[in-house]
């Protein structure tokens, strides 16, 4: 069960963990075990949406991101803050700011990931003007939904928007833009996204719906924030002024809904939180939304504002994103840009489903597999526990189809052998001996 | 080697209408039925629970998966269907107002299920009940 061919950003820190199964009960791909006191996530199941790193209360479970030295070897480097960063800074009351501190830390240019938003959504409207497809369409922007509907909903791929997530189009434009600007060549300028989840990190490093890797280094937003506030406390207008190119379309991407106006919806539905997003998935499945043509659905609670890399309290930041969207025009960027070409736009690559949740096998075979594992189901004690390790009597009983755990493992069944074997014992030790039948004849 | 699951869809629930569907949905996921097949038997499947619990004070359900396919058998001891031809045609619904109001009674229900099945057989007696039989076969 344990691959170590698929990159995570979500890990564990084993001396933190202390076995309990906060985690393994509430990971929405049931991709989480405890081992030998131990928690272990299955790498073919996790699709990095960092619920357990939210819920561990021994913040055993952690994510890992880059830090500003993954961009040493670069001559040129290039910040793309997600929106949700201009969020994360009490009283903050100039967008430009944020971007002025970027450069101050070390970015040599700062592409906005709003401003790539925008050009996303305007694209959005242009695609779906002519779309002919199933409908709702499905944002791609959350990758964690992304991932989530790879492995659990295959058959909704083809609901999915085909449009990159506006951070892979920013890396785009933002090393066309500079490799214009510098001379350099393309391998020689470093793009770094500063990223709020887990989720984002993974999907720099390995795309999806995308052959080519166009993020070098994916830095939490916690990780640069402690020095970004220093910096935006020594600047004055009007030096930070004009540096924006963000309107309050693409700043309101980081919160739930802000993709679904920004292109104009009038029939969507968005959804926040991974057990909201699988709901919204099991109904669009059943065909149970007629009349729906877009749905946006985040991982996190309240959208990007809730990714478990920010600094800021998920509803403060959705707050803040409102306050400073009204101080902001509706849309700054605009196709068609300079450094433009149709493709960078849309999926490059097809995008497989993972049907890792099946037992395998031809239908008979899986029949089979599927009998011997409700046979041991029937045996638990349907409590779902977690005591075992595994989140509910039903995965244990896949586990042990699948050869990884034995019934005993269940300490409700263990239990039972316990006393079956005590009686036994019982019985046995009650037993008169040969010897002592003798020395009662005796007296 | 054959699965059996047998169901009970109480009346006027629309808070748990779906959930016989979508149980059997997760274990066909589980036994990696092709998603074609597991697409038409939930949808399938789930207009026939809507249908119980709008138009028949809810019913039984026995499905059956084997290695070629899957059986859903939906009987209720509803009205029955007065003209089975009308009801089959797109659009045409018994469903009082209130339902509608609720999104429901669209009349999709039979047609829908016809559509999405490679065989669909009903058995109706006004006053009695209905028995709506689907097969969905793995292609």
């Amino acid at each position: 069960m344990e691959h170590q061919t698929y990159f995570h950003s979500v890990t564990l820190n084993k001396d933190l963990c202390h076995g309990c199964i906060t985690c393994v009960k509430r990971c929405p791909t049931e991709a989480i075990r405890v081992r030998d006191g131990k928690a272990r996530i299955l790498g073919e199941r996790c699709i990095d949406c960092g619920e357990c790193i939210r819920i561990c209360p021994h913040h055993a479970k952690r994510a890992i991101s880059d830090t500003m030295e993954a961009l040493d070897g670069f001559k040129y480097k290039i910040a793309l803050p997600a929106p949700v960063l201009f969020a994360q800074v009490k009283h903050l009351d100039h967008t430009g700011r944020i971007i002025l501190a970027l450069r101050r830390i070390g970015f040599d240019e700062v592409y906005e990931v709003g401003a790539a938003a925008e050009l996303i959504s305007q694209s959005t409207k242009e695609y779906m003007s002519h779309y002919q497809g199933p409908l709702p369409l499905i944002s791609s922007a959350c990758p964690a939904v992304l991932r989530l509907i790879r492995v659990r909903f295959p058959d909704l791929l083809e609901h999915l928007l085909p449009l990159q997530p506006p951070v892979e189009l920013a890396a785009v434009l933002a090393r066309r833009a500079a490799v214009e600007k510098t001379g350099l060549k393309p391998e020689e300028i470093g793009v770094a996204f500063i990223t709020p989840c887990p989720a984002k990190v993974t999907a720099a490093k390995v795309p999806l719906g995308n052959q080519n890797r166009n993020i070098d280094a994916a830095i939490a937003i916690s990780r640069v924030y402690p020095q970004l506030v220093q910096e935006i406390k020594k600047m004055e207008l009007p030096e930070f002024e004009h540096l924006s190119h963000m309107g309050s379309t693409g700043l309101s991407w980081a919160a739930n809904s802000g993709e679904s106006i920004g292109s104009g919806q009038r029939r969507y539905i968005a959804a926040d939180g991974i057990e909201n997003v699988i709901k919204i998935l099991e109904a669009i499945e059943d065909e149970q939304f007629t009349r729906l043509d877009f749905v946006e659905l985040s991982a996190c609670p309240g959208g990007c504002v809730g990714g478990v890399m920010n600094v800021e309290n998920p509803y403060a930041a959705a707050a803040r994103i409102k306050r400073l969207a009204r101080d902001l025009p509706p849309v700054v960027t605009q196709w068609p840009t300079p450094e433009w070409l149709p493709e960078d736009v849309y999926f490059n690559k097809k995008i497989e489903p993972m049907n890792v949740m099946s037992l395998g096998g031809d239908p008979s075979q899986s029949l089979l597999l599927f009998a011997k594992m409700q046979s041991y189901e029937r045996k638990f004690p349907g409590l779902d526990c977690g005591s075992c390790g595994s989140p509910t009597c039903h995965a244990l009983a896949e586990d042990i189809v699948r050869g990884y755990r034995t019934e005993d493992d269940c300490i409700y069944l263990l239990k039972e052998k316990l006393e079956q074997l005590a009686q036994s014992l019982a019985g046995l030790s009650a037993h008169r001996t040969p010897m002592e039948d003798i020395e009662h004849d005796s007296e | 080697m054959t699965l059996q699951y047998h169901y009970t869809v109480p009346g006027d629930d629309f808070v748990h209408a779906g959930e016989a569907s979508g149980h059997l949905k997760g274990i066909l996921r589980q036994l990696g039925y092709p998603n074609d097949a597991i697409r038409r038997v939930a949808i399938s499947m789930y207009e026939g629970e809507i249908n119980m619990v709008i138009h028949a004070n809810g019913g039984e359900i026995d499905a059956e998966i084997d290695d070629r396919g899957i059986t859903i058998v939906l009987r209720d001891q509803g009205p029955g269907i007065p003209d089975v031809e009308k009801a089959m045609q797109e659009g045409w619904s018994t469903a009082s107002d209130a339902i509608r109001e609720q999104g429901f009674g669209a009349g999709m229900g039979l047609p829908n299920m016809k559509k999405y099945t490679d065989s669909m057989q009903i058995d109706t007696v006004l006053g009695v009940g209905t028995t709506i039989t689907l097969r969905v076969d793995l292609h």
